[in-house]
């Protein structure tokens, strides 16, 4: 038997990860990928508290965020091969002016 | 059943599986040239061993010796994981396979897969699919060659894209038989329309059947859809850089998914094992086995059969053909099913 | 207490961090990538200790299966290399970890002190996907219709953006005949 809190712990020291990739990270790929960690982290809690509190609707929950998150990954990988065709570069330091 | 002794059971059928469908990989290679080879009035492999039998442990020997090259500029952690990745989830979603009704042993009933009955077992098969995709194209990317890049990225595109018709095509047959559960989708077609037409899945689902045929054609990377390796298109793919074992797990993984997908289409659209049963209580045992092996034996020799007779489709072509009359046409299926289960 | 359960969770556990902090550490886009695939496959195997077999078997078959496919096809495509460092990054990194660092600790400890006994068993709530199937369309109908709706949005928007911008109008056709464009 396993405490409910070792899967909080768990799921904040991932969700802590994405927010740290989100923060040092330059390369807009990379970026993306904490974003998704990030969402993969609130998933594991929230089948954690479905699992305690026997409420199924914490996995259907998961259900949605995992769709949301696909939709989101797949306009922003769009937005990023539409940057990448004009500005060259990946990197986001260098995406600082409006117009070039 | 005490923990000690499943996964002594557990090995025992592991091992057996394994070395069974490796050996099944070897001989359906040579089933090919041997097939193949007639359509096209010649011979194929005669001189290893009679009708060429010992063909295969001559490949296997020529594999072992050749020399392994790592070309310099490759990217080399994922050079040597690529085709691993490919051989390792070829060969997992065996796993859920059921061969055979369960047997009967000192009181255990031990089931005829690896796992027990796995109750999302067709959820898992398709997972592994997914997964199997990575093998493809890191090894396009990491070969750092632009033949092998756009050999991989067209290979891949290709495999994702046919999965969504693959998984469509399969809720047909989910709807009739209400499970996940392999072994209950074969027990949900035991019996007979009519008392002489067994009720197998291929009858009410044809046109469920015909695009599993096609999504799986697409999936394995064969003949109609095998441009992103066809030798005179692009030098060989995403396996050009390959040499020696590595490219020999390549062609394992290709085969070992064949098999897998005509385990699949047995399991789902012809009955599984059931078959007519007679005879003494061993033979009885048996029977469902064989009759498995023989209708995964027709698959594989239609898989052949259409490799013999068809051109390959351009690539634009086929990209069309999978989204555009696939999968409305898998759709139409499960809707047309879904209205038909729910009166 | 030492349980198989516990042994799993922390295999499983062990894996999921070993892959966050090397998705942080790496340089190249393309081994972030695949340790986020193996951060993935572990948080599949703890939904399975769980009971949530669906929705560990959708998060293979979607998320490791077709979105981080699709990130992996862009750094393919884009041949995104290794990434450079900027005066932004090495300020980000001096502020960036400590603070991340000791708002976890934080949040770990508080969650740690104030959990009572409540434990989970293994497969405490099984999410058959009959079950779910049954709450997904009868209770949350709307939000799956909804979700249905935006996934077809982003498509269409993914479509239109990654297209290439259409060229001007057709120049003069050069004498010599019609031509067959395929």
């Amino acid at each position: 038997m396993v405490p409910l809190s070792y899967y909080l712990v768990l799921s904040a020291i991932l969700f802590a990860c994405g927010v740290t990739g989100f923060l040092i990270k330059r390369n807009i790929i990379t970026i993306f990928m904490s974003i998704e960690l990030m969402l993969n982290g609130v998933n594991l809690s929230f089948v954690a508290f479905a699992a305690h509190w026997h409420a199924l609707a914490g996995q259907v929950f998961v259900f949605f965020v995992m769709v949301v998150a696909a939709a989101e990954a797949t306009v922003g990988l769009a937005i990023i091969i539409a940057v990448y065709r004009t500005r060259e570069t990946l990197n986001v330091d260098q995406v600082n002016l409006l117009k070039l | 059943m005490p923990i000690w002794l499943f996964i002594v059971v557990s090995v025992i059928k592991s091992a057996i599986v394994l070395g069974v469908l490796l050996t099944a990989v070897a001989y359906t290679v040579w089933l090919e040239r041997k097939v193949v080879g007639h359509m096209q009035n010649r011979w194929g492999p005669t001189r290893v061993g009679p009708f060429g039998l010992l063909q295969p442990a001559a490949d296997g020997i020529k594999f072992l010796f050749k020399e392994d090259l790592t070309p310099p500029h490759v990217y080399k952690p994922l050079f040597l994981a690529a085709p691993l990745i490919a051989v390792v989830f070829a060969l997992t979603s065996i796993a859920v396979i059921p061969f055979g009704n369960p047997v009967m042993i000192d009181g255990y009933t031990i089931p005829l897969q690896i796992t027990t009955d796995v109750n999302t077992g067709l959820l898992l098969i398709l997972g592994v699919t997914s997964i199997g995709v990575y093998g493809v194209a890191l090894a396009g990317w990491s070969s750092n060659n632009k033949y092998s890049l756009l050999g991989g990225l067209r290979a891949s595109a290709q495999m994702v894209s046919y999965e969504i018709s693959l998984g469509l095509s399969l809720v047909g047959v989910l709807i009739m038989a209400g499970s996940f559960s392999l072994t209950q989708i074969v027990d949900a077609q035991a019996g007979h329309f009519w008392g002489f037409i067994p009720r197998w899945n291929i009858f009410p689902q044809f046109i469920g059947f015909f695009c599993y045929i096609m999504a799986a054609y697409a999936e394995t990377n064969r003949i109609p859809f095998d441009l992103p390796e066809a030798e005179t298109e692009l030098v060989a793919g995403y396996h050009t850089e390959y040499s020696a074992m590595k490219f020999a797990m390549f062609f394992m993984a290709e085969y070992a998914n064949m098999i897998t997908v005509a385990c699949l289409a047995t399991l789902l659209f012809f009955g599984g094992w059931h078959g007519p049963i007679f005879g003494p209580l061993i033979l009885r045992e048996i029977l469902p086995v064989f009759w498995f092996a023989a209708k995964v034996f027709v698959f594989l020799f239609i898989y052949i059969w259409v490799r013999g007779t068809l051109p390959r489709f351009r690539y634009d072509q086929l990209m069309a053909f999978g989204w555009k009359f696939l999968l409305p046409l898998a759709l139409v299926n499960l809707i047309a099913t879904a209205i038909a289960v729910a009166w | 207490m030492i349980s198989i359960h516990l042994i799993l969770f922390l295999a499983f556990g062990a894996v999921a961090l070993a892959g966050a902090i090397n998705l942080l550490a790496q340089t190249h886009p393309i081994n972030s990538a695949l340790s986020l695939i193996a951060v993935m496959a572990a948080l599949a195997g703890e939904y399975l200790l769980l009971g949530a077999e669906f929705v560990a078997a959708v998060q293979v078959i979607v998320y490791a299966g077709a979105v981080m496919v699709l990130f992996v096809f862009v750094i393919m495509l884009l041949n995104a290399g290794v990434e450079e460092h900027t005066k932004g990054s090495r300020v980000a990194v001096i502020f960036g970890i400590p603070g991340v660092l000791i708002s976890s600790i934080l949040v770990a400890w508080t969650v740690l002190q104030h959990s009572g006994t409540e434990e989970v068993a293994v497969g405490a709530l099984p999410g058959a996907p009959k079950t779910i199937g049954v709450l997904l369309f009868h209770g949350f109908l709307l939000p799956f219709e909804i979700t249905s709706i935006l996934i077809l949005i982003a498509i269409m928007g993914a479509v239109v953006l990654a297209s290439k911008p259409p060229t001007g109008p057709p120049a003069a056709s050069p004498a010599g005949g019609p031509r067959k464009v395929d």
